[in-house]
This record gives C-alpha cells, sequence and structure tokens, in this order.
C-alpha cells in the first residue's frame, strides 16, 4: 500500500488490539495472577504475588490453589460430572440433530430455506426465557405430567425438574442449534451421485448411508459436536434453573461459590 | 404410505425445537395465574408486564446497552478482521487472531470474573471505572461481541475476491477510499448479520453481565433470572411471547429482503 | 491519435538504439524462499502487444503485478517512460489492470464501473460521462450502461473490463489472462477484437497467458517464463521456427525430440548420434564431438512416404495410429529404435489408398527441419 496511509494503517491496527489488550488479556492475567497468590482474609483476598523487600524482589508465588483443587475430592468429582454432562448431552444432540441436519440438506428449495430458517430462529429469542419454559412444561405439576396422567399413561405425576434428565433436556434443547448448522452444512456439499454410485453398485440405503454418508459427514460431525460439548463444559444457567440442588455438583458452581468473597 | 425414518426424526425434532415456545405463547393469554389450568383467554398478564416497572427499565438497559455495543463491537470487529485478511504482513498476527478467538472459546464464567477483577484493581488504583454499572456491562460486552463480528467480517472477506479491491486502487483510489467505494458496500451483509448477532448475544447475557454490574443496573436476563428462580410467573411469559413474536417478524422480514437482493 | 507508429510494423526491438519504454532490471520476488519470480530483466517498447507466456506458478502473474504496484519486489527496478516505479502505490503508477476475474465491482451498473477511474482522477461527471459513452461504443456495449454485472454475459464482462482499464488512457496496459474464462469460439473472435483496440489506441498492452496459440496470435513479441525466469524473448516467428530450448520447443506447438551427442561437426554439416541412428543437421558454431544435445522435428516438417525418402535423414517405422482431424492428419509412427514420432500431413481431396495402420513407411526430414538444442 502507498506510503500516505501508514499512520491510518498503524491506527487501525492499533485500536481493535489495545482494546483486546486492554479489556481481555490483562483481565486474564490479573487471574492468572491471582491463582499463583496466597489466599488472606483481607481485602484483597490475596497476598501480592511479588513485593520489594529491602531494595530486592522477592517473589511470593503459591501453588496451593492448584494443589488445594487436586486434593479435594469434590472438585475432582465436580469436574468429572460437568465433563459427563457434556458428553452424554453431546451424544443426545448428535442423534436428534444428525437426522434433522440430513433431512433439510436433502430438501429440495423453497423448503430447504424455511427448515433452516426455523433451525435458527429460536436461538435469536432470548436463551433464558426458552429454558424458563421448559419448568413450566417438566414440573410435578407442569404441562407433561398433566399431559399424561389424562392421557392414562402414568398414574402419578413424573419428578423430572430438579434431576440430571431436566439439565439434559434443556442443554439438548439450548444447542440443538449448534450442533445442526455445521452438520447441515457438510452434508448439503455432500455429491447426490456418490450416493447413486452407491446404489448402482448393489448398496442398500442403509449400507450406502453408513458406508458413504456418515463417514463423509465426520467432519461436521466433529465440528457440531465441539460447538456443543466445549460450551456445555462452562454452563452455569441451564442447571441453576432446571437441576435445582444438583448445581453445586457441576464444576462452574463449585468455583462461583469458592470465588464469590 | 410407508414411514420413513428421517422425515419422521426431523418432525419429531422440530416439535421438541418449538414445543415448548408454544406452550409459553398459549399461557401467557391464561386468564388463570396456575400454569396448569386453562382460565379462558385474556390479555392481563401483558397488562401487568407493561406495568412492572422493574422488568420496564431492565428492559430498556438491556436494549440501550445491546445497541451501543453491537454498533461499537461492528466497528472494532471490522477493523480487527480488516487487520488479519486485508493487510498482507502484519507483525504478531498469530497474538491476534489468538485474541479475537479467545472472547469465543472462554467460559462466560471466567470472561466476567477476570473482567470483575480488572475493573476493581482498576478502580483501587486509578479510581475508574467509579462503581460498576453501565459502563462496566458496555464493556464487557463490546469485548467478547467484537469477536463474534471479526469472525464473521473475517470469513466474508476471505470469500471476496481481493482483485475487486486491487481493481479499485488500480484505477486511482486511495486505500481508505477502497475502503469506503467498495469494500464497506460488498461486506454490509456480514456487517448487517455481525450487529444482529452482537446484539443478541449482548441482550442475552446472564453470566458476564452479572459479574460486571452493580447496584442500580439490572439487565433484562438479570431480572428475568432472579424471577424464575423463585417459579413461573405468568408475566414473563408474555414478554417471551413478545420477544418471539418481534424476532420472528425480523427474521421473516430479513429473509424475503435476502431473496429479493442476491 | 493516428500519429502513433505501429509496433507490430516499426519493429523496435530489432534497433539497438530504440529507447524501450518499459525497462526490468534485475526484478526478483521471493515467496518465504521461493523465487517466484528470479532475476528477470525485460525491455518492452511503445505501442507494444508483449506477451508472458508460461504454465502455471512460472511466475508470469507475479510479474505483472510487481508491474501494477500490487506487489514489491524483493529486488531490481522498474521504470516505465523514463520513470522509476520503486516505492509508487498501484494507485499512483501510469498503468492499469485487467483482471482475470474482471473484478467488476458488483454493486456498481457498467457506466459506474467504467467511469471509475476518472472520478478519482478528479474529471468532472459530465465529462466521466461522455468518455464513458466513447468508451462503451468502442467495446460496442452502448445500451449496456445502466445493467449490473450480474446481468451481463462473460464476453460483456471482459468488455466491460477491457473499456474500465483503458479509460484513464494508460501508458501501460497489463492484462491478465484476459481472454482465460471466454469459451473457445468466443476466445478466437475477441483475440482480434483486442489487436484492433490496442492499434486504435496505441497503449502499450503486456498480456500474461499460459495459451500459446493465444500469445502467437497477439503479440509482436512473446516472452516464455519458466520457474521465474524469462527463458526466451522474441517474436512468435521466432520462438516456434528457433527455440532456444528444449522447454521452449516443447512448450510452443507440438515436437518430437531426439535425444543424441555429436558424432562429426564440420563446417557444412553436422551428424548426431541417436538411439534412433544418426540424424543430420545444420552445423552450429562452437560445438564438439560428444557434446551431449536434443534434436528436436516439428511433425509438419516430417514427410512419409511407403518408399524411402531422397532427404538427409530418413527412417523405417511402423504406423500404430491414425487420427484423422479433416484439414490434416496426425499419424504416430514407432521407428526402429522404439521412439515413436509424431508426424501430421495435410490431406488431399478423395484421396485414394492413404496410408493407414500398421502399414510399414518411411519418415523424412531435411537437415534445416532438424532444431539443435543443448539446453
Amino acid at each position: 500500500m502507498s506510503g500516505g496511509g501508514k499512520w491510518g494503517r498503524r491506527l487501525v491496527i492499533a485500536v481493535p488490539n489495545i482494546w483486546l489488550i486492554l479489556f481481555f488479556m490483562v483481565p486474564f492475567l490479573v487471574v492468572l495472577k491471582i491463582s499463583l497468590s496466597e489466599p488472606r482474609i483481607a481485602i484483597p483476598p490475596y497476598a501480592p504475588l511479588w513485593d520489594w523487600v529491602n531494595g530486592a524482589l522477592e517473589f511470593n508465588i503459591n501453588f496451593d490453589n492448584y494443589a488445594y483443587m487436586w486434593e479435594d475430592s469434590l472438585y475432582i468429582n465436580a469436574y468429572l460430572s460437568s465433563l459427563k454432562i457434556a458428553a452424554i448431552s453431546t451424544l443426545l444432540a448428535l442423534f436428534i440433530g444428525y437426522p434433522m441436519a440430513y433431512y433439510i440438506a436433502r430438501s429440495p428449495e423453497p423448503r430447504r430455506s424455511i427448515l433452516l430458517l426455523l433451525v435458527v430462529l429460536p436461538f435469536w429469542t432470548s436463551f433464558l426465557l426458552r429454558v424458563y419454559a421448559w419448568i413450566g412444561i417438566l414440573k410435578t405439576k407442569g404441562v407433561l405430567n398433566e399431559a399424561l396422567l389424562w392421557l392414562g399413561i402414568i398414574d402419578e405425576p413424573l419428578i423430572i425438574m430438579q434431576t440430571n434428565v431436566a439439565v439434559y433436556i434443556g442443554i439438548v434443547y439450548t444447542y440443538l442449534p449448534f450442533l445442526i448448522l455445521p452438520l447441515y452444512a457438510n452434508l448439503v456439499k455432500l455429491d447426490d451421485t456418490l450416493l447413486e454410485a452407491s446404489y448402482d453398485l448393489g448398496a442398500s440405503r442403509i449400507s450406502s448411508f453408513f458406508r458413504i454418508t456418515l463417514p463423509l459427514s465426520m467432519p461436521g460431525i466433529i465440528a457440531g459436536s465441539m460447538l456443543v460439548f466445549i460450551p456445555v463444559i462452562g454452563e452455569y444457567v441451564i442447571p441453576a434453573l432446571l437441576g435445582g440442588l444438583n448445581i453445586s455438583k457441576t464444576a462452574t458452581g463449585r468455583w462461583l461459590r469458592r470465588w464469590r468473597w | 404410505m410407508r414411514l420413513r425414518f428421517t422425515p419422521v426424526m426431523a418432525l419429531l425434532g422440530f416439535i421438541f425445537l418449538y414445543g415448548p415456545i408454544a406452550s409459553l405463547v398459549i399461557y401467557s393469554f391464561n386468564e388463570s395465574k396456575l400454569v396448569t389450568v386453562w382460565g379462558g383467554w385474556s390479555l392481563k398478564w401483558y397488562g401487568e408486564l407493561f406495568a412492572n416497572q422493574q422488568i420496564m427499565d431492565a428492559a430498556w438497559l438491556s436494549l440501550r446497552i445491546a445497541a451501543i455495543s453491537a454498533s461499537a463491537a461492528v466497528v472494532l470487529g471490522t477493523m480487527m478482521a480488516m487487520v488479519l485478511v486485508r493487510f498482507g504482513r502484519v507483525r504478531g498476527k498469530g497474538l491476534m487472531s489468538g485474541m479475537i478467538t479467545g472472547p469465543l472459546v472462554m467460559p462466560d464464567v471466567i470472561i466476567g470474573l477476570s473482567l470483575l477483577l480488572l475493573f476493581v484493581s482498576m478502580q483501587g488504583l486509578i479510581g475508574w471505572p467509579s462503581g460498576r454499572g453501565f459502563t462496566t456491562i458496555l464493556i464487557a460486552h463490546i469485548t467478547f461481541g467484537m469477536a463474534f463480528v471479526a469472525v464473521v467480517v473475517q470469513s466474508r472477506l476471505s470469500d471476496m475476491d481481493d482483485s475487486i479491491e486491487e481493481a479499485a486502487l488500480d484505477l486511482g483510489a486511495s486505500p481508505l477510499r477502497v475502503f469506503f467505494d467498495i469494500t464497506l458496500p460488498m461486506i454490509t451483509p456480514a456487517l448487517i448479520s455481525g450487529w444482529l448477532l452482537a446484539f443478541t448475544l449482548s441482550l442475552d447475557d446472564l453470566v458476564i453481565s452479572s459479574f460486571v454490574s452493580g447496584p442500580g443496573a439490572s439487565t433484562l436476563p438479570m431480572v428475568i433470572f432472579s424471577k424464575v428462580r423463585l417459579g413461573v410467573s405468568p408475566d414473563i411469559n408474555a414478554l417471551a411471547s413478545l420477544i418471539v413474536l418481534v424476532v420472528s417478524i425480523g427474521i421473516i422480514t430479513a429473509a424475503i429482503l435476502m431473496r429479493k437482493k442476491p | 491519435m493516428s500519429e502513433h507508429i505501429l509496433a507490430a510494423e516499426a519493429k523496435p526491438w530489432r534497433d539497438e538504439m530504440a529507447k524501450p519504454f518499459v525497462r526490468i532490471r534485475g526484478i526478483s520476488k521471493f515467496f518465504g524462499d521461493l523465487a517466484a519470480v528470479d532475476d528477470v530483466s525485460l525491455d518492452i517498447y511503445r505501442g507494444e502487444l508483449f506477451c508472458l507466456l508460461g504454465g502455471s506458478g512460472c511466475g508470469k502473474s507475479t510479474l505483472l503485478r510487481i508491474l501494477a504496484g500490487f506487489e514489491t519486489p524483493s529486488a531490481g527496478s522498474i521504470e516505465i517512460d523514463g520513470q522509476d516505479m520503486t516505492g509508487v502505490g498501484a494507485n499512483l503508477r501510469p498503468t492499469n489492470m485487467m483482471f482475470q476475474s474482471y473484478a467488476l465491482f458488483p454493486h456498481m451498473s457498467v457506466e459506474k464501473n467504467i467511469a471509475y477511474g476518472l472520478l478519482r482522477e478528479g474529471v468532472s461527471k459530465s465529462e466521466a460521462m461522455s468518455r464513458t459513452a466513447d468508451m462503451l461504443s468502442l467495446v460496442k456495449l452502448d445500451g449496456f450502461a445502466r445493467r449490473k454485472p450480474h446481468q451481463l454475459s462473460g464476453g460483456q464482462k471482459q468488455r466491460v473490463a477491457l473499456a474500465r482499464s483503458l479509460i484513464k488512457q494508460p501508458k501501460l496496459l497489463l492484462l491478465d489472462e484476459p481472454l482465460g474464462a471466454l469459451d473457445k469460439k468466443l476466445r478466437e473472435e475477441t483475440q482480434f477484437e483486442l489487436i484492433r483496440i490496442q492499434e486504435d489506441l496505441g497503449v502499450t498492452f503486456i498480456v500474461v497467458t499460459h495459451d500459446q496459440e493465444e500469445a502467437m496470435t497477439l503479440s509482436t513479441r512473446i516472452g516464455v517464463m519458466d520457474a521465474g525466469r524469462i527463458v526466451q524473448v522474441g517474436e512468435p516467428r521466432q520462438i516456434y521456427e528457433t527455440p532456444n530450448s528444449k522447454f521452449v520447443a516443447d512448450f510452443i506447438g507440438s515436437v518430437n525430440i531426439f535425444d543424441g551427442e555429436v558424432d562429426v561437426a564440420a563446417p557444412d554439416m553436422m551428424r548426431v548420434n541417436t538411439a534412433e541412428g544418426a540424424i543430420l543437421c545444420e552445423p552450429l558454431a562452437g560445438l564438439k564431438a560428444r557434446q551431449k544435445l536434443h534434436i528436436a522435428v516439428r511433425p509438419e516438417r516430417i514427410q512419409l512416404s511407403r518408399a524411402p525418402l531422397e532427404l538427409a535423414n530418413s527412417m523405417p517405422g511402423m504406423v500404430e495410429e491414425v487420427a484423422y482431424l479433416g484439414n490434416l492428419s496426425i499419424y504416430r509412427v514407432r521407428l526402429e529404435g522404439g521412439q515413436c514420432l509424431k508426424v501430421s500431413a495435410a490431406n488431399g481431396l478423395h484421396e485414394e489408398n492413404p496410408i493407414t495402420w500398421d502399414e510399414p513407411v518411411f519418415v523424412g526430414w531435411s537437415s534445416t527441419a532438424s532444431l539443435v538444442l543443448i539446453a
């Protein structure tokens, strides 16, 4: 580019980067610093990481916080529980989302665009309110129980709220679009002639699916699963609303408690 | 007619997606306060919603924060995307692209907590920000909003044939002129969707806002969360129905506009 | 406008005293360790239609982008019309470029696309519009002014791109694969259109192409590139008839190549030993016995006959394949040493008993048809 724009160019580089350093990098380093400091009952509730003592810089690095995390079985259990919830929810979402993504990808236009819009639309409405909707459905005197009782399928209401089942339902419901979109993007690129070639060579629909479609859609499956699995590990709101008391079991819940001084 | 597996599963999936939303909307018109008892059609919860000053204040605050933070995020995020995609060799590019994706992968709790600690230390050191509230929430939302905008704009820019911008440069336009004449009109759809994304995420954020807000500045999700923890309340149903209505109208208009203009 | 001399007729490159219009001196461009352009020096004269010809990745497009100012060379300098271009931005150079993808501004009408360059120059709107109208009629697109690029066919887009790059009357127009995206028939028509416009306006053109036929049709001179270097520069006829290397002979047109070494190098004749026996060719100064070299023979210079031929070179062989192409036929003849020769021969009308598959034949060519290639 020409020399005249040199200062403009520097300005464009500087502005967003200064913002990110100030409000993303620095805070992160602050957390790192505190995690390495000795806790104190004071304000601030930690000892300084370094200090000038008799003219010499003295470091006071403390790994106790990390050691504590590994020693306290409650912490480890909380982490394992978070991972388990994330893994099971991802699998459930995959089971529900794959057929949907597949169906949308195989649909002719304009139906395809409309269905895709329907998948995206809930994402733009409030996440909190969509989780809230499940409370009305799942609670003991909620829509689901009343309907099942009325139909005579059950004799007494099911207890779903404040169990892991409710948490799974909430998570799968909220994160389903994140799984469907990358999977759809992958499946829609799948060349129809590959399937035709497979039928032509004598494979049935089911075996063509497992031998052609499924392996080729692996990148989409992985991308979608990651988009569900990673944020779910840190999920706090859904267990808090639907899991009730079980909240303390998740890593984030534990963590929050420890940091509220 | 034989029932096929995929369409049936897809239908069940869509029922799963829309069932809860439908139940929210239906019960928002319920005369009775009890969820399970149908007391006939009524608009009374909408009336109560608008009479609830706490919710109205929180909604107004959230909308202001969302609109301002989304606009700032579009400016900063677009600058970042331009630097990463169009500026050729820049020192520290790896660090920059790491920094911009950071807020996307970092759990909300950590972003919220680390910003809270920063604001507390800054207040101790330089006296700013004095207390937490509107400004601190705004800063937090701009930070994660710009990351989402940068991703959207980045992918649009890298799909775009860069010889179009080179052609304008070749015809004598200055780099700044090229940006406003050529690049900006061509990435407008990405800017709009980036803005909407940042706006929605800001409007929806509970965890980060809870950390960085102070007394007297409660956003809509914070108010809803505290109400919902106490149980189902029908005026929240009314609020949810209104949001669904606005979003649906918005998305459908956008879809129709997109179809008309290729 | 009429005073400009056609470089195609004046051939200024033959005159050692002529002043070049574009001087490229020792230009290199490295991407990491890879040299995309490797020490290229080239003189191009006013009014030329110069083609840079080479396969993909040979560095021809990078050289063009360096001329336009989009890439900064790692070494070397460029002078256009006596002005040093070092440090001059693409927006300030007296060059314009026509892009391979055409790069039309999708949100602007045809008219606005073409006028864009003039308006950036500060030309008044009314003048810009009247010059745009002239340009539209030059490229035969009157009536398309208000269309958007996506409403145009490939050929029309190509002409809008050409008009846009010519409107500022650049001293030098750079064209990157200008006909690459057109289908074969349209490409042939447009080649002559391009020459007409170039001769009308007298602008110097530098064209990048990978298509040797296109280069032969269009250019006053061709620069053949390989692996970042210019291998040969010359008029189309020179390049075809006296290629300076195996690469050029092979790249331009079709050729049969024999590997061999010099047996006898007499002042009036040279004999080269190959796997197919001795081949006679014209002597080349400075060659000694046992020197390894290649002999190239063009398929159309080889004669085919059922009886031995009265030519400097004559060899027996067997016809393996015949491809009938209408005006001519291509024969593949297997020689006794195992090499396969490609021979093309014009087809006569109602030819009786033409040579066909599995026939023993003789192939022959004169000593002047054997091109001696050292590299």
